[in-house]
């Protein structure tokens, strides 16, 4: 008798537990979209919107909200700049100190708590509650981001360090040079190359992040752009949002060529 | 070597007025009273929000779990749509470099550069509020991130199996079937929930555009200054973030 060959699972190889697993995602997404309630009409209504707003990133409007747009635009592109520069400042003392191989234990607790807790706090509410305490504007913003800032740096920073190669360090080590010694010949070398590429990330991402606090009042590109949209100005939203694009595509262009310098 | 030391020493001198610059720029409108002021501040705001309304919570449990569902229906989405624009971005495996890669690069840097806060924003505008409009907004957001490393993924694979099953003859589709997804298969599995870790964490605040979910409890309490209910909320959204990175990370192990 001839047998033909069937390829196997790859994730799941019993087929009771597939259609188990299979079942349970259906009725899932039954209960779950149950919960959605849908008005036609209103999609519908919705969709003739939708065709005006294609139609406005066509035909993107810079001119008449372009004294608004400027200030907003200078307003986010300052902000992400002097929110980044502070925060990797303030990110490596923070990083070197969650680095288990250089830090003493009680900071070593410290610092990662820190940035754990900066971590899992979202810039939006982080935002909120900064523009109750500071008002509304540019300032709450800058804090925002360099809180954010610190944590995701000092985080990425501590690992480069945790994964250096020990050889060096054993070697400076050796000669009798002090702590700060240390860093500078042993791990600062090692660490350089890649800790520059993450700046210019984190300065693209602060970029991005600066254009969704200004919704909760934290000054920037993103008050105007929510200004746009509340006032059914579709195609100046389309030019803050075609603003946004391209400087995120230049950021990233630009970041690969200033990585490839630096390596 | 002398020269060496200017250019970094001009380097520095740059970047700092350059820093100061930009400081002076941005802090042109700030009010100083009121920064001087957020001690007093938050000593008031941190009285008004303690204790935390706890009786509010039980009213938190249905938004909470429209916010899951966004996260989980928009991800779906957002991996289905994903996966073929990934196709057409590889290098490898589009059928146009010069005419269709450039517009599947077009799409994801497009989703990628704006926000999902932002997508929610336009969505509500265009579709009224609602959780259709955050599950969208998940799903564009979705689309750029997953897409792009997966195409990454893709152009990396090996390409022995590829040419074998070129070699027998076998069509795109099949070769795409048999050979290059049992290679992707596991990263894009990671991907995925890396990005359903993500999504729950952003979808929590949707709704305070409008989009659903328990942003929109956030956003009711924030309007009326409800201070014990805005921290109950917060503290809520907190959990969740931490359980859901808990539970990706366990299903990661399980199945990779």
């Amino acid at each position: 008798m001839m047998r033909t060959w069937h390829r196997p699972h790859y994730i799941i190889p019993q087929a009771k537990w597939r259609w188990l697993l299979w079942v349970c995602f259906i009725l899932y997404l039954i209960v779950a979209t149950a919960s959605i309630d849908l008005h036609w009409s209103r999609v519908l209504e919705g969709f003739e919107r939708g065709w005006r707003f294609v139609d406005a990133f066509l035909h993107p409007n810079f001119t008449t909200r372009w004294s608004d747009i400027q200030s907003g635009m200078i307003e986010s592109l300052t902000m992400s700049l002097t929110s980044t520069f502070v925060g990797i400042l303030l990110s490596i003392p923070v990083g070197i100190g969650a680095a288990s191989n250089i830090s003493t234990k009680s900071i070593y607790a410290l610092c990662r708590f820190f940035i754990s807790i900066s971590r899992s706090m979202q810039e939006v509410i982080v935002a909120i509650f900064l523009v109750a305490l500071f008002g509304f504007g540019t300032f709450a913003g800058f804090l925002t981001l360099t809180f954010a800032t610190i944590g995701f740096l000092a985080k990425l920073l501590a690992e480069e360090i945790e994964g250096i190669h020990k050889a060096p360090l054993e070697a400076i080590r050796a000669t009798g040079a002090s702590w700060l010694q240390t860093l500078h010949y042993a791990i600062m070398p090692q660490v350089m190359p890649r800790l520059v590429g993450l700046w210019l990330y984190r300065l693209d991402i602060n970029f991005r992040e600066s254009a969704v606090i200004g919704i909760v009042g934290a000054g920037g590109i993103g008050a105007t752009l929510n200004t746009a949209i509340e006032r059914y100005e579709y195609d100046s939203a389309a030019a803050v949002l075609l603003l946004i694009i391209a400087i995120v595509f230049l950021c990233e262009y630009v970041s690969g060529y200033l990585r490839k310098w630096f390596i | 070597m002398r020269f060496k030391a200017w250019l970094w020493w001009f380097a520095w001198l740059f970047c700092i007025s350059f820093f100061m610059m930009c400081w002076q720029m941005m802090t042109r409108d700030t009010m100083w009273v009121f920064i001087y002021d957020a001690p007093t501040q938050a000593y008031d705001l941190l009285n008004r929000m303690f204790p935390p309304r706890w009786s509010y919570l039980p009213t938190l449990l249905k938004p909470l779990w429209d916010t899951l569902n966004i996260a989980t229906i928009g991800t779906l989405i957002g991996i289905i749509l994903a996966f073929p624009i990934a196709f057409l971005a590889a290098r490898t495996t589009t059928p146009s470099v010069l005419f269709v890669r450039p517009i599947a690069l077009f799409i994801i840097v497009a989703s990628r550069s704006i926000n999902s806060l932002i997508w929610a924003l336009l969505l509500v505008a265009i579709l009224g509020p609602g959780l259709l409009a955050g599950i969208i907004a998940i799903a564009f957001r979705s689309i750029g991130f997953v897409a792009k490393l997966l195409y990454e993924a893709i152009e990396e694979v090996d390409q022995t199996p590829v040419e074998a099953l070129s070699a027998t003859g076998a069509s795109t589709l099949q070769i795409i079937d048999y050979a290059i997804v049992p290679q992707i298969l596991p990263s894009f599995i990671g991907i995925s929930l890396f990005r359903w870790d993500i999504n729950i964490r952003e979808s929590t605040i949707l709704g305070l555009v409008g989009a659903g979910g328990i942003g929109l409890e956030l956003q009711a309490s924030l309007s009326v200054l409800a201070w014990p209910q805005v921290i109950l909320i917060v503290l809520v959204i907190f959990a969740t973030v931490i359980f859901s990175e808990a539970l990706s990370a366990k299903i990661r192990q399980a199945i990779l």
